[in-house]
């Protein structure tokens, strides 16, 4: 049996996640995990002297939490999408301002689109990610590619 | 007055960049090591990406790079040229290729970043990534947006005034 995604998932909004501490540690991780030279990432002096409160993140760093929050979707037996089945196939990173350890961040994800074309479907997900005041910090969207038979 | 924040200085005159300018030519090697690093950074340890068996039996040639850890590892011949990272202010991709890990030695994904547009109103470039392994992309449509001098963000924000 294979299940299809439910195309009446998109458009929805789902409520705001818990609140995420940027971590120093995991962003010196993932900065050395994808070789990311900059001592801005590691070295909480250097990135003071930018002119950061603390280390700052690489580009890609925020897909953990992202990830983590698409999951409330992805993983939801209703939505549809047998994971075996997925492909990733796109991925696409908006930031406002630097992502800087101890940043408090808000998740907060929406389907945009439940599509199907030659036999397969595309799911495509946004993760808002705001700071607590509700201001604007970054955005990541993913499109993952659920293969048909 | 306390001293300005210094923002790390590049190679690049970013105040000189133009359409077709190559900011970055490099060579990332990938092993199953860089695989086991980057799952654990991540959080994502789907198996396939460190389990032969499970991999195959998804119908892949074996264990492959995480799309995420290709995409990030790409655009760091970039960070390294501008120097200070907080410039990349946006980065996308589609995922055209697969890159298979062997379990023992190394791929190598090359990886060459050009300025394909730039926007004087907000003060931004476009930036486009090619990766390929073996000749093969990898990545589709990959692009970065860089934050040029005068854009009002980034460390100069206040300073200069747009």
């Amino acid at each position: 049996m294979t299940t299809t995604p439910d195309p009446t998932f998109a458009g929805r909004t789902y409520p705001p996640s818990p609140v995420h501490t940027v971590s120093a540690a995991k962003i010196a991780e993932f900065a050395r995990a994808t070789g990311a030279p900059s001592p801005l990432h590691t070295d909480p002096e250097a990135a003071r002297a930018a002119g950061h409160a603390d280390v700052v993140a690489p580009p890609t760093f925020l897909v953990s939490l992202a990830q983590d929050t698409e999951a409330q979707y992805v993983q939801d037996p209703a939505a549809g999408i047998d994971f075996s089945r997925v492909v990733h196939g796109e991925e696409a990173f908006t930031l406002h301002r630097p992502v800087v350890a101890g940043d408090r961040l808000v998740p907060t994800l929406t389907v945009e689109s439940v599509r199907a074309a030659g036999g397969h479907a595309m799911v495509t997900t946004r993760v808002d990610l705001a700071d607590e005041a509700g201001a604007e910090v970054a955005a990541v969207r993913s499109m993952l590619v659920v293969r048909g038979d | 007055m306390t001293p300005s924040p210094t923002a790390p200085a590049g190679t690049i005159d970013l105040t000189a960049l133009a359409v077709g300018d190559e900011l970055a030519r490099t060579t990332h090697t990938l092993d199953r090591d860089a695989l086991v690093r980057y799952a654990g950074a991540s959080g994502d340890f789907n198996p396939i990406h460190y389990n032969d068996t499970v991999a195959e039996e998804a119908g892949l040639p074996g264990v492959i790079a995480h799309g995420m850890l290709t995409m990030g590892t790409a655009i760091t011949g970039l960070l390294e040229a501008v120097g200070d990272p907080t410039l990349v202010t946006a980065y996308s991709t589609r995922f055209t290729g697969m890159v298979p890990v062997p379990a023992t030695g190394e791929v190598a994904l090359e990886v060459v970043a050009t300025v394909g547009a730039i926007h004087e109103d907000a003060r931004t470039a476009r930036v486009d990534l090619t990766a390929e392994l073996d000749g093969a992309k990898v990545l589709g449509r990959a692009r970065a947006t860089l934050a040029l001098p005068g854009s009002g963000s980034g460390e100069s924000a206040g300073q200069d005034g747009a």
